[in-house]
């Protein structure tokens, strides 16, 4: 490997003259602000009834955003508060360790901010210190992710992971229906299987299509990233010859599912469903070019409408179409299914 | 090329040594041989028409093409006496650099170049902190395994970068004679990595920096600069691997090789090169990648839940180095 000591000189020289000009290019390849500009915020219809009131401030505390819908939910948040202006907010860094999460909410409550707003990393462990904040007089919007003691918030608003599964389910079975399918090969592509909420999904898209007499042919779980989804569904392509309907779980999961469908070249064999509702998988549906044709929400917009009950919480005030002067206890959003008929509506808040 | 090199005389004992050392391994091979025949016969009698067809073979090699890539550089690191815990995060990395829009405004050319760029810088980051650092191996590719990943976060902002240019995703369609083009360049990377390691004197000096660094100092190798070598090459295997991954989903994701480096780690290991370092076997670490995508396979195929892929998968990789003892204890008994 060891040359003459002159080309050893001269190679080193032109080596680290590489190494500069690599790193000068490298630097500028980390840029993403034409996409940061374009900022899908979820947020864009501005409220109605946002009369101002007193000025309060909201503490937001979330999990790390590993993936895309937590991303989101989180940006909603902050978008969503922006539009107030009586509102400041407080959000904390997003941790995936229990234990922080739980300091950054104490933290929150030392500050004596007016309501809080938590999606737990997990909702057992953050129990106890919100039933403290709820103690100190601070109502807690519960996102997404449920307490375990009905004592740790005021509120909770979350998605509809059964309900997922059902619009999926029956979507699915009308267009099998439409179509004259009599006996679909229906497949589907879940998420991490020892979570409730990818259980709760399955259950609810195996129950709906039961009640139109239809069964999963096959079910792998793809652990929520698009590597992985790539993976399995290349090989449940392999396992089943032919397919009529291909639900999955999650839309992030979806670019390696889509990327998988396009490889095997079936691109006109199957319709797929996606879920979560991203913005990519809107535009396919709006374009009407490919294979996917519908996407069932679970999306992260929920995130803003948690600030905005987190102000009317703390500024003591109800929901103005509802007869009851305090805010619900619970609110689930509905899942509803995205085709190309009703996208445009849903296209602002599709997340990237 | 061995001829020219200076170096050959003063550490050719050692080298020769180790080299004898490292053949052996070749010996276990024999044990995941049976393992593959015998889920082979499982997967055509569990799976009819559809486990023996050309269509699930090639599409069973392109699944094993990336982390197979990953684990040629790892076999180095580990025969060397290291090991690589950051190779999944700079993948991760590697694939979200290259695909930001300003590197995909470069073109399919700028991509390809940052990903090697960054996954290469990586690689020679761990090196050099680990050689002329005088870093534990174990710690310093823990702490890149966290940076890189975050920095993978940061730069995406935790989104999935989709790839615009078509002739990026043409990349995992490409066939060169019917063969997928990432399943050619596995067997491309795999034999130059078996070249280097088994043929020339890099390979040599690997075997004997992992079996006794010392004696390998004594016998005049620059052992801190093949060291910083061995992880640069990770690296390189790594950016490979992240382009092939990138084009194989049609995005660049902070969460791309999420635990590559245990799947690495496992198939060079189960592929009878010893933890330890100093001895392995570069063909063990690919029909080690082979058995674990097959088994993969076979269960996706006959549609069998979570819970008992992991069962079963754990089941397997136990008997199969089960089988591989017995045939090593036979090899002694012989020899």
């Amino acid at each position: 490997m060891s040359q003459p000591k002159s080309a050893v000189g001269r190679r080193r020289f032109l080596a680290g003259g590489a190494a500069i000009g690599t790193g000068a290019l490298l630097t500028a390849c980390t840029s993403n602000s034409p996409k940061e500009a374009e900022g899908s915020t979820g947020a864009t219809n501005a409220p109605a009834a946002a009369a101002e009131g007193p000025a309060v401030t909201i503490g937001f505390s979330a999990p790390a955003a590993d993936h895309g819908w937590i991303a989101a939910v989180t940006t909603n948040a902050v978008a969503r508060a922006k539009l107030y202006k009586d509102l400041t907010l407080e959000a904390t860094e997003g941790t995936n360790d229990p234990a922080q999460q739980i300091s950054a909410v104490k933290s929150l409550i030392a500050k004596k901010v007016d309501a809080l707003v938590i999606l737990p990393f997990d909702g057992k462990a953050l129990t106890e210190v919100a039933k403290e904040a709820m103690a100190a007089g601070i109502p807690v919007v519960n996102l997404d992710r449920a307490f375990s003691s009905p004592l740790a918030s005021h509120t909770f608003i979350g998605g509809d992971n059964y309900g997922m599964g059902v619009s999926a389910g029956n979507f699915i079975a009308a267009q099998m229906k439409a179509k004259n399918i009599g006996n679909p090969v229906i497949v589907e592509i879940a998420g991490l299987d020892n979570l409730e909420l990818t259980q709760d999904r399955s259950k609810g898209f195996k129950e709906a299509l039961a009640s139109h007499g239809l069964k999963v042919t096959a079910r792998q779980a793809a652990e929520f990233t698009a590597a992985t989804g790539q993976k399995v569904a290349s090989q449940v392509l392999q396992a089943n010859t032919k397919i009529d309907a291909l639900w999955n779980h999650d839309d992030d999961q979806g670019i390696g599912v889509e990327a998988a469908i396009k490889q095997s070249g079936r691109t006109d064999e199957f319709i797929m469903v996606g879920g979560a509702g991203s913005k990519h998988v809107m535009d396919l549906i709006k374009a009407d070019k490919s294979f996917v044709k519908a996407t069932v929400l679970y999306n992260p917009s929920m995130s803003g409408s948690a600030i905005s009950l987190g102000r009317l919480l703390a500024q003591k005030k109800g929901l103005s179409d509802l007869v009851e002067q305090e805010i619900p206890a619970s609110i689930t959003t509905y899942s509803a299914t995205v085709t190309k008929e009703n996208v445009d509506s849903y296209l602002p808040i599709g997340f990237a | 090329m061995t001829a020219t090199e200076p170096a050959t005389a003063p550490d050719a004992p050692v080298l020769r040594r180790a080299a004898r050392l490292g053949s052996l391994g070749e010996a276990r091979n024999l044990g995941l041989i049976i393992v593959l025949v015998l889920l082979t016969v499982v997967g055509a009698i569990t799976a009819p028409g559809l486990f023996l067809t050309w269509g699930n073979l090639l599409n069973l090699l392109t699944t094993a093409s990336v982390i197979g890539v990953v684990t040629v550089g790892m076999t180095f690191v580990i025969i060397a006496g290291g090991i690589d815990l950051s190779v999944g995060a700079i993948i991760a990395l590697a694939s979200v650099w290259c695909t930001t829009l300003a590197s995909q405004g470069y073109g399919i050319g700028g991509m390809i170049f940052a990903a090697m760029a960054v996954a290469t810088i990586v690689g020679a980051v761990n090196g050099a902190l680990i050689a002329y650092g005088r870093m534990v191996p174990f710690i310093v590719t823990l702490a890149m395994y966290v940076s890189a990943r975050g920095l993978a976060e940061q730069i995406s902002g935790r989104r999935s970068q989709i790839v615009s240019d078509p002739a990026f995703a043409q990349i995992a369609f490409n066939k060169v004679l019917g063969i997928p083009l990432l399943v050619v360049i596995l067997a491309v990377v795999a034999v130059v990595g078996w070249v280097l390691l088994n043929r020339t004197t890099f390979g040599r000096r690997t075997f004997a920096v992992g079996g006794n660094a010392e004696a390998a100092r004594l016998a005049g190798i620059d052992v801190r600069r093949h060291t910083l070598l061995v992880y640069v090459l990770s690296g390189v295997c790594c950016g490979i691997g992240a382009v092939m991954l990138t084009a194989l989903t049609n995005t660049g994701a902070s969460t791309h090789g999420m635990l590559y480096e245990l799947d690495a780690i496992a198939a060079v290991i189960i592929g009878g090169t010893l933890l330890t370092g100093g001895r392995g076997s570069l063909v063990g670490s690919i029909l080690g990648v082979l058995v674990f995508t097959t088994i993969t396979n076979l269960f996706i195929l006959n549609n069998l839940e979570t819970p008992i892929q992991n069962i079963a998968k754990g089941a397997i990789i136990v008997a199969a180095v089960l089988l591989q003892r017995r045939g090593d204890r036979r090899n002694a008994v012989t020899h």
